[in-house]
């Protein structure tokens, strides 16, 4: 049944339902009811990364090395864990600046610089090549293979026959054609190929059920499970060694680390995944979904590599089988016809996924990014003269196709045969790793700049040719073997596969570690070492601030110049075609509420950056820059305008900022506010008990003085005595408010600090002596006997004299108040301390309260009310006391213990 | 969630993933036997690997 005819038979009928997916979807595009706009669809799109490579070449890594091809899986898994932040900014910048290819992202970043595209393209282009020629290698073999069924031959024992060639050749042609029918049947403006992502979903999904199916089959079928797969291996020494394979970290780990790396940057950075990821997204919510799909379908695919690879070491123990076959000779070797052809289609879907997105990006950027801008510029061409350019669009892109897949040819004819599948592919893998630098870079990193780039470009570049595809070519016998072994000249420190003498490492962790250093190293180092111009400077603060920006009018703010809404529009007619570009100015009339053409469009900033988004789309912005720049005259920017029109967007930060900031100010103030309104409150409230404090301390005496003098009205014959008894209340009564009030209104002129002192230079033995001497009166009538105890001589103090005897007086008859009556004892004594003089009164009456100790000094407060029953004063007395001697430096406080009477002392500062 | 908070749990899944894949706790697994007719290694790394995928799923649909 597998006879030439029928297995070609069965592709082209394969590639014919491809084409039916490609063309429906199209068309339900233009009708506006996409089939792609799902996040199903969308992660399936991304499986293109998974080839022939995965498909072929995982299960031949694993028979030589077991795990060792999992980290080109794993990879990814923990670069999409970062897609979040990496991924969305991407996105959001491409949608904004309508990026139509890697080197447009690029160019784009680092101030449309069309030198920088066209680096990027040439690295992409060369790069990709050994991959594609893998893909042929695959198809070819596979279909070589299949060919001579039942036997199993490998190709290479098939020597140089002619047909073998010309496999290669027509799988190539076959591909070019194919992939022009799908990607350039027409030119749009966001480079969207819905037809071709849908197809793409497709093939992941026939992919992924054929190597499942395979796995399956070898394992339950060929196998009584995994455990006696395993078991079978492990019987034998050779393979069990293989189920440990990371022995020796120098060289194991490394490499694993290395092989993960490299393709955590694959994922972001090989053109196809672009293109699929970034390109072709309708909806950046479709990420979601496809951050744990994608890693699913990753995983699924890779289950049943290493019970294949087994299988086929057992199956196959000579070792005459290639690895790389085991997934199609497997099924043949047990006359399994249907599987073997599913297997050769599901590798064919495979390589065909990736060589139609591939060369589809590859041939956007070679058009865009590398022969447009040289066209442009040649003036004798008269491009810009042209009424219609999207021929010549179409045309650049469809040779580019052709050509790229015939130097994959030449790549496989060159180089192919000396490597497996895995190898050739990481080739690829390293040199698309060196655009990371720069973009990421470009992403975060405000200060990159195009020398920068280019110099970390050009160097990585250089590199990775000097050591890994050099090697290759000389591997293949195309360049003298002496220059592996020798190095150039004999010169042993420039051997390609042990750069400077760092041996002992494998071929792609070597390259890995000298171009990155070089890639990175240039990047950073030329980007700090010359500030970056105007242009660069812009796109720069776009790019790094994408989620600050207010949307595609975001550009507009950078342009100034003059230009016609006519000629700008027959500029997107020319390259665009004359449906799209009314389309376009249409939907720009709508949105301002015009109409176009009846209206004439003002050609503002606006447009033209509106006209320049447009075109960016159909031939990359560094194209487009130019293109708009020869009808629209720009007055350059200059950098101060430059640096004004980049603080109006930091304006709006500075803005919210301030407003944060006058928020907490006003936060603050409210809390002070409040504090000082407790405060009032608490001043208040003191305020109403003083005068009700006040008030009652007068009613006392006063009621008393009313109730005598009615009783002395009422009854004018009350008898001598008695009369003069109540005269001698009130009066005392009097007295006792006149004093209140006095010292009422002394309280509140110390208080308000309207009190008058008037100081002098105060001898305080003599003012003792005069206030004992006031008082000896009181101490007599109450039988009181007192010692006064004074030094010889004492410093002076600088405090007014009336004041003082205040104090000593308040003290003294405090002191004469509570001592017993008849054995009351005063002391009164002075000391000299450090700085100053200290007084002391101490009687031996009843002692004070500890608590009332320490609110003795408080207004209206008194100690003697619950000893004796009645008050003894009016509580302001000490009070008063305690303000004079703070007033003058100096400290009052109270000393006692029940029952033990009661010191009351005092100092002053002397001079 | 807000986006801050996602985006650093997605970092720190990154890093649990470094961590996973990598020597040493590779190493601890690199050892001959097997479960349930797995060996060890392959067991582990497929384990570790769909453990990453259910976080990522549960971080990313949330």
């Amino acid at each position: 049944m597998l006879q030439g005819p029928v297995i070609i038979l069965c592709a082209f009928a394969y590639l014919g339902v491809l084409f039916a997916i490609a063309y429906y979807a199209d068309q339900r595009a233009d009708a506006g009811r996409p089939v792609i706009a799902n996040a199903y669809v969308y992660s399936l799109s991304l499986a293109v990364y998974a080839t022939a490579w995965t498909f072929y070449g995982s299960v031949g890594r694993a028979a030589s090395d077991g795990v060792g091809f999992l980290p080109i899986y794993i990879g990814p898994t923990l670069m999409i864990a970062l897609w979040w932040v990496v991924m969305r900014k991407i996105l959001r910048i491409s949608k904004q600046n309508r990026i139509t290819s890697l080197a447009d992202f690029i160019a784009s970043r680092y101030g449309k610089s069309a030198l920088l595209g066209g680096i990027v393209t040439v690295i992409a282009v060369v790069g990709i090549l050994p991959y594609i020629s893998l893909q042929l290698k695959a198809v070819s073999a596979s279909y070589l293979i299949l060919v001579q069924y039942p036997e199993i031959v490998m190709p290479q024992t098939l020597g140089e026959t002619p047909m073998r060639e010309d496999t290669a050749l027509w799988v190539a042609l076959l591909l070019a054609a194919f992939t022009i029918a799908f990607g350039t049947r027409h030119l749009d403006a966001a480079e969207h190929h819905q037809g071709m992502v849908a197809a793409i979903a497709f093939e992941s999904l026939v992919k992924l059920i054929a190597f499942l199916a395979v796995g399956v089959f070898v394992t339950f079928f060929l196998y009584d499970g995994l455990g006696d797969l395993f078991g079978r291996a492990a019987a034998q020494p050779k393979l069990r060694a293989m189920m440990t394979p990371l022995e020796g970290v120098a060289g194991g780990y490394a490499s694993w680390v290395w092989l993960t790396i490299l393709s955590m940057m694959a994922i972001m950075f090989l053109p196809r995944q672009f293109q699929v990821a970034v390109i072709e997204n309708l909806n950046e919510k479709h990420l979601s979904k496809a951050i744990w799909l994608f890693p699913l379908y990753m995983l699924a695919i890779n289950l049943f590599v290493l019970p294949i690879a087994f299988g086929g070491l057992l199956r196959f123990p000579g070792g005459g089988v290639d690895g790389d076959t085991f997934v199609l000779t497997l099924p043949m070797a047990e006359k399994q016809e249907a599987l073997a052809l599913l297997v050769f289609i599901g590798g064919l879907s495979a390589a065909t996924g990736m060589v139609i997105v591939e060369t589809i990006a590859l041939s956007t950027m070679v058009c865009n990014d590398l022969v447009m801008p040289v066209l442009l510029r040649m003036r004798s061409l008269r491009l810009n003269a042209q009424p219609d350019l999207t021929g010549l669009l179409l045309g650049i892109r469809r040779g580019a196709i052709v050509l790229i897949l015939l130097l994959g040819y030449l790549y496989f004819k060159l180089a192919g045969e000396a490597y497996a599948l895995v190898s050739i592919g990481l080739i690829s893998f390293a040199a698309v790793a060196q655009f990371a630098p720069a973009v990421l870079g470009g992403i975060f990193w405000k200060g990159g700049t195009r020398m920068g780039a280019l110099g970390g470009l050009v160097a990585g570049f250089a590199v990775w040719f000097y050591t890994l595809l050099l090697p290759a070519l000389a591997r293949s016998g195309w360049l003298p073997i002496g220059l592996l072994e020798q190095g150039p000249f004999g010169i042993a420190l420039l051997k390609p596969l042990a750069l400077f003498g760092l041996a002992g490492l494998d071929q792609i962790t070597h390259a890995m570690i000298w171009s990155m250093l070089a890639n990175i190293g240039a990047y950073v180092g030329f980007s700090l070492a010359a500030s970056p111009g105007v242009d660069e400077h812009r796109q720069a603060s776009l790019f790094v601030d994408v989620f600050r920006q207010a949307g595609e009018a975001g550009g507009a703010r950078f342009w100034r110049g003059t230009a016609s809404a006519p000629e700008l529009y027959n500029l997107l007619a020319r390259f665009l075609g004359v449906a799209a570009a009314d389309d376009a100015f249409e939907d720009y009339a709508k949105a301002h509420g015009r109409r176009w053409p009846g209206d004439g469009l003002e050609a503002d900033a606006e447009l033209v950056h509106y006209v320049e988004v447009q075109l960016a789309g159909a031939i990359g912005s560094a194209s487009a820059r130019v293109m708009v720049a020869s009808v629209a005259k720009e007055e350059a920017l200059t950098s101060d305008e430059l640096r004004e029109l980049l603080d109006e967007a930091s304006q709006v930060v500075v803005y919210s900022h301030r407003l944060e900031q006058k928020s907490h100010e006003l936060e603050a103030a409210t809390a002070e506010l409040r504090a000082a309104n407790e405060q009032l409150k608490e001043l208040d409230r003191m305020k109403d008990d003083f005068v009700s404090t006040v008030s009652h301390e007068l009613r006392t005496p006063l009621t008393s003085i009313r109730a005598f003098t009615q009783i002395l009205l009422e009854h004018p014959n009350v008898d001598a005595g008695q009369r003069s008894k109540f005269l001698g209340i009130i009066t005392k009564e009097t007295e006792r408010l006149t004093r209140l009030i006095n010292q009422v209104l002394d309280l509140s002129k110390i208080e308000s600090g309207k009190a008058e002192w008037q100081e002098s230079r105060v001898d305080m033995r003599e003012l003792i002596g005069d206030a004992v001497t006031g008082m000896s009166q009181v101490f007599e009538e109450q039988a009181i006997k007192v010692d006064v105890e004074l030094p010889q001589k004492v410093p002076p103090v600088r405090a007014d004299v009336d004041r003082i005897i205040q104090v000593m007086l308040n003290l003294l008859s405090n002191a004469a108040k509570f001592c017993e009556p008849g054995r009351g004892q005063i002391r009164v004594a002075l000391q000299t301390q450090a700085g100053a003089l200290r007084v002391e009164v101490r009687d031996n009456g009843p002692g004070i309260d500890p608590a009332d100790q320490r609110v003795i000094f408080d207004k209206f407060r008194q100690a003697g009310d619950t000893l004796t029953g009645k008050p003894q004063g009016s509580g302001l007395g000490l009070h008063i006391s305690r303000q004079i001697v703070e007033h003058f430096g100096g400290r009052m406080w109270v000393e006692s213990e029940l029952g033990h009477g009661a010191c009351f002392a005092f100092t002053l500062p002397h001079e | 969630m807000d986006d801050k908070g996602k985006e650093q749990r997605f970092v720190a899944l990154c890093m649990l993933g470094v961590v996973l894949f990598n020597f040493p706790v590779l190493a601890l697994f690199n050892v001959g036997g097997s479960i349930l007719g797995i060996p060890v290694l392959y067991a582990y790394i497929f384990a570790a690997w769909a453990l990453v995928i259910a976080l990522l799923c549960w971080l990313a649909e949330r």
